[in-house]
């Protein structure tokens, strides 16, 4: 049985990594009370995204997608490269919107540690 | 025969357009009432335009847009539904000019609200009468409900907030089960018109049938049969007019009719009585008439006793409708005039006394009869009417009910009819007997109520002895047309 | 030449907009609104040009750059998006005007400038993903309105707006995350964003773990995104603590373009014969969806407040959608594409008036709105309409779209469904009904008297787009027919005819 599983699991051990990661950063996000622990959380799980499509695109031996002169010569897929500089943009985005929100948080409240925000907003 | 006319539409906008000329109005009580008067008559013409035609065997029809595919709005001034709102519009005449009596003296304020919703309504209860389709009907009824609710908590007190959130409850879960009947209809029909005869004949098994025809049964729960009657006797709170039009004869009227319509025009009286679904209906209804004649004995409240006596007239249409023979038709129709117009005499009665004298129990109004004496003798007049005991048009309804279970040969049925008659004699005669043979305890000095409340009331009364006399015109002609379009038979 | 161009241009002009607002903004403040204003009008005028164009020659192909699908960007609009534009343009003019008076006294005023201008890049965003036909396209335009989302709900005064709003990012992150993950999936296995490409090369492999696994991504990424019970939480906050005409729009467009997005992935991408009959998501999605009308509803019953009453009570409207959708049923996905619609108008007006009464009274809370009706007569009426609408009584478009959800349920042979519909209704009228016998039937309470008896109808430029979408209840619920003709197409074209 185990014989059986494991070529799969080397084969594709990229993939396992990128899950371990997303769940790195979704425990992160969960378990951290603290607000830019959170963040730091969402981007874990964004970049283990980044991971896996990156990695999908991947060929052993490949070379990056330049037109040489040789027609046999193995190339990456470049689109999932250029997909993902799109998504960095967004996720790049998405944590400056995070961080400010968390200095205006700090500057309203005094404080970004979610249990200390809760106990101030139920007292008030 | 259909004959292209806008004519309903026409009656049915007429008290919407007044209804929106109240609410530009609203802070001028001379004109807004004088538009409510004005659009009474204005509708009462409209419908009684129509009766020549309808009399000749032609019907009024007006399709409107489609509103869903294969759904338009339409309106049909048949014999049938002329009947109600015929009797509506006539008595939305009287009850006008006793609402500014009663007002005036009583629940001042708010009285744009007050005269908005009750044009509203009026449309709306022409609605119901006037629809050729089920969606239209439920359209129109939910408007009903919607624009009563306001009436009843007109004077806004914690008990009036009470009612009013009882209201609700009953009538639009009622209005839920309405749906699911409408859609269910729709679903096996493809369409929802109505027609002589029915719709949905081999359209589906007899246990789905069954319980179609129990959801229609809830959802007209404006009917007030038991037990979806508790609604109405604490909607008593309203104002006593919206009382006496809409708690005695619009709104629950809308509810009968509907079931007769549905009985009719949707199921078919081969279908219902085929599954027996006659005999279930007439169960209530004998059920709902002993039971509410009962509760009535004992209500000091007079206007209780009145809403719970409704309900037990309420069923004799029901009874009438379920029984399924020529005559039970008759029956059940012509009691829809004929009960509004006694009642609206009892509630317009009982109105007068609260204005006059702020009492509302039975057991204060020892006497009451000598201090007001038109008043009680016109509450007479009715309550003999609702015991069904000559000279009062009541007694034409209990004759062919009778008739009706003969014909059907359900005895059992004309037992509970005279039961119920001396239960009618049991409590009204106290009442009658209080107000005139009994000395008031202190002499309060008490007159008749304005010539507003007065004249109305007097006219109400008078007519239902003249109903007696002639029946004929126009709600028995009316009726017979019905009868004969129901059961397919040729018109005499 | 122009008309060439319109699918590009219905994304392009807000971006430029925004771009000419910010900068204008330093100029003079007060130049911020009528360029927002012209921005969303002229938009909706495309919109409108561009569905009467769908409806006459059918779907619209656009390529950015020229470049053919599948390799290049490509911008379809068929019915279904060209209905979905326009019902969010046409409550994004209403919500501009309505901001005009309303956030001036709800933030701050130097922010005015940032305000409008993330306004357009949320239009933007959203028009981008009622447009594209590509599958990343759709991702990235999902995140530029979900940010400017972020930004309007944190601009509000009260400080637990910035709490809320966080709170948003981050399910709104994760969301974001599941639907790239969704995409990557798809694309390793076949190679192609174009969702019509997609559709084309995916039957074959519908049996495949992973084409199912990127379904399932998708669903839990909308799911969040359109707040599917219970995946709600971040909602309610985020609608309670926004200025009003964020909450407005977070509500009718950006709500609503999450369902378009939804459709879109269910029925464009995956077909119904692998919705249906591959795997029996839809079983799931119309549990799911029962169980969000319902506890949306009894959420909404306990809520003092009443923009979190509107809140729970759209979480419970956009379950009636999935619903409608998750039947199936091509008359049910017919009402629940018309829910979208019909949700935008209803909630759309009564989220104004919520702020109508914060504007006019400050009173947020439904107890202290006794007797309100008399002082704010038209805005109390426009909430009669718009409750009226919502429980779904005739002839308001609620009953509408609940009578099609209903029979399409009906002819399925769901009647769990059309129980629960019909129940829902119920529920919905007891909250509703509570605001209303509270503003007609009481005098004000001791505390609030003051507040209430001064109380005004807001300025025009926020009455008249309530009583815009008061009167859109009624209309759109008598000439039904107007929206059909447009989903009607299109339902057939997914489910065959009916």
């Amino acid at each position: 049985m185990i014989e059986m599983l494991l070529p799969g699991l080397f084969l594709r051990y990229n993939y396992y990594m990128a899950v371990i990661i997303m769940l790195i950063g979704l425990y992160a996000m969960i378990a951290k009370g603290n607000l830019i622990k959170k963040i730091i959380g969402l981007n874990i799980f964004q970049t283990a995204i980044f991971l896996f499509y990156i990695s999908s695109s991947d060929i052993i031996g490949g070379t990056a997608p330049i037109l040489t002169s040789d027609p046999a010569s193995v190339y990456v897929n470049p689109l999932p490269h250029v997909l993902i500089l799109t998504a960095i943009v967004v996720a790049v985005s998405t944590t400056a919107v995070g961080l400010a929100l968390v200095i205006r948080i700090y500057e309203a409240y005094g404080t970004i540690e979610e249990d200390e925000l809760i106990a101030m907003e139920a007292k008030e | 025969m259909d004959q292209p006319s806008l004519v309903p539409v026409l009656a049915i906008c007429i008290p919407a357009v007044a209804a929106a000329l109240i609410l530009i109005f609203r802070n001028h009580p001379t004109i807004r009432e004088g538009w409510t008067i004005l659009a009474s008559f204005a509708t009462l013409a409209c419908v009684l335009s129509m009766l020549p035609l309808v009399f000749s065997g032609t019907e009024p029809y007006a399709a409107l847009f489609p509103i869903l595919p294969g759904l338009s709005i339409s309106f049909r001034a048949d014999a049938f539904a002329l009947i109600f709102a015929l009797t509506s519009s006539s008595l939305w005449v009287m009850n006008s000019f006793y609402s500014i009596g009663y007002l005036q003296a009583h629940h001042g304020k708010n009285l744009a609200r007050y005269f908005f919703c009750f044009s509203v309504a009026i449309s709306a209860a022409l609605g119901v009468a006037f629809s050729a389709d089920l969606l239209t009907m439920f359209i129109c009824y939910e408007i009903l409900t919607l624009s009563t609710y306001p009436l009843v908590v007109h004077s806004e007190t914690e008990e009036a907030r009470m009612a009013g959130r009882k209201y609700l409850a009953y009538l639009l879960t009622a209005g839920i089960f309405f749906l699911l009947a409408v859609l269910i209809t729709y679903y096996l029909t493809g369409g929802t018109a109505f027609a002589p005869g029915g719709i949905l004949t081999g359209h589906g098994s007899a246990l789905l049938m069954t319980i179609l025809f129990i959801t229609f049964l809830i959802g007209f729960a404006k009917a007030a049969w038991i037990p979806l009657h508790a609604w109405l006797p604490s909607a008593m709170v309203a104002p006593t007019p919206v009382s006496a039009l809409l708690h005695a004869v619009a709104v629950v009227k809308a509810g009968v009719f509907g079931i007769a319509r549905i009985v009719f025009y949707v199921f078919g009286i081969d279908m219902v009585s085929a599954l027996g679904l006659g005999l279930l209906l007439a169960s209530i209804a004998s059920f709902t008439i002993i039971v509410a004649s009962m509760m009535a004995l004992s209500q000091d409240n007079l206007k209780k006793r009145l809403a719970y006596s409704t309900i037990s007239q309420l069923s004799y249409i029901l009874l009438g409708v379920a029984l399924l023979t020529p005559s039970g038709i008759i029956a059940a129709l012509i009691h829809i005039p004929f009960h509004a117009f006694m009642k609206i005499t009892l509630f317009f009665a009982a109105g007068a006394i609260i204005v006059m004298t702020g009492i509302e129990n039975i057991s204060e109004m020892k006497g009451i009869g000598r201090r007001m004496p038109i008043t009680m003798l016109m509450f007479a007049i009715g309550a003999i009417g609702v015991c069904g005991l000559p000279p009062v048009c009541g007694i034409i309804t209990k004759w062919y009910l009778a008739l009706g279970a003969i014909e059907a040969g359900q005895l059992v049925f004309l037992a509970v009819i005279l039961s119920s008659s001396i239960l009618n004699v049991l409590y009204f005669f106290p009442i009658i007997s209080t107000a005139f043979f009994e000395k008031p305890d202190v002499d309060t000095g008490v007159h008749e109520a304005p010539l507003f409340m007065l004249i109305p009331l007097t006219i109400t009364g008078i007519c239902s002895v003249l109903l007696f006399l002639f029946p004929d015109w126009p709600f028995l002609t009316l009726v017979t047309i019905a009868e004969s379009v129901i059961t397919g038979s040729v018109l005499p | 030449m122009i008309a060439d161009h319109l699918p590009v241009l219905v994304v392009v002009l807000p971006l430029v907009g925004a771009f000419v607002t910010l900068l204008a903004g330093w100029a003079d403040r007060r130049l911020c609104f009528p360029i927002a204003m012209a921005t969303t009008v002229i938009q909706f005028c495309i919109s409108l040009l561009i569905l009467s164009q769908v409806m006459q020659t059918g779907p619209l192909h656009y390529n950015l750059g020229n470049w053919l699908p599948p390799w290049g960007i490509e911008y379809v609009i068929d019915q279904l998006n060209g209905f979905v534009l326009v019902v969010i343009l046409f409550l994004c003019v209403l919500t501009c005007l309505y901001s005009h008076r309303s956030t001036p006294s709800e933030i701050d005023e130097k922010k005015i400038p940032a305000f409008y201008t993330v306004l357009l890049l949320l239009v933007t965003g959203v028009c981008g993903i009622a447009v594209t036909g590509d599958l990343f396209n759709l991702y990235v335009f999902l995140e530029i309105s979900s940010l400017a989302a972020y930004a309007l709900v944190a601009l509000g005064r009260e400080k637990r707006s910035l709490v809320s709003s966080f709170t948003y990012l981050v399910m709104g992150s994760v969301s974001a995350c599941f639907i790239l993950l969704g995409i990557g999936h798809l694309y390793i296995v076949t190679g192609t964003l174009n969702m019509a490409d997609l559709a084309r090369v995916l039957p074959p492999l519908y049996g495949s773990t992973v084409i199912q696994t990127a379904f399932i991504f998708f669903i839990i990424g909308l799911s969040i995104k359109t707040a599917l019970f219970p995946l709600h939480l971040w909602l309610p906050d985020a609608y309670r603590y926004s200025p009003s005409a964020v909450t407005v729009l977070l509500s009718t467009v950006v709500s609503k373009i999450g369902v378009y997005a939804l459709i879109r992935i269910l029925f464009t991408v995956f077909t119904p014969a692998f919705i249906i009959f591959e795997i029996p998501v839809m079983e799931v999605f119309c549990w799911m969806a029962a169980a969000a009308i319902i506890g949306g509803s009894v959420l909404a019953i306990s809520q003092t407040d009443l923009k979190r009453m509107l809140a729970y009570s759209s979480v419970s409207q956009m379950g009636y959608i999935l619903l409608g959708i998750g039947i199936a049923d091509s008359l049910a996905v017919t009402g629940g594409i018309l829910h979208i619609l019909n949700h935008a108008v209803m909630k759309g007006c009564l989220f104004m008036i919520a702020g109508s009464f914060i504007y006019s009274s400050g009173i947020r809370s439904i107890e202290d709105l006794r007797g309100i009706a008399r002082t704010m007569p038209l805005t109390a009426a426009a909430f009669v309409i718009a409750a009226a609408s919502m429980i779904g009584i005739p002839p308001t478009v609620g009953f509408m779209s609940k009578w099609f959800i209903a029979l399409g349920a009906l002819e399925s042979g769901q009647w769990i469904f059309v129980l629960v519909i019909l129940a829902s209704s119920l529920l919905t009228a007891v909250y509703f009904w509570k605001v209303i016998e509270y503003m007609y039937f009481r005098e004000p309470g001791t505390v609030c008297a003051g507040t209430v008896s001064t109380a005004r109808d807001p300025p025009a430029g926020m009455l008249v787009p309530t009583l815009v979408l008061a009167a859109a209840c009624i209309l759109f619920g008598i000439f039904v027919s107007i929206p059909l003709e447009v989903i009607e197409p299109f339902v057939t074209g997914i489910l065959g005819g009916t």
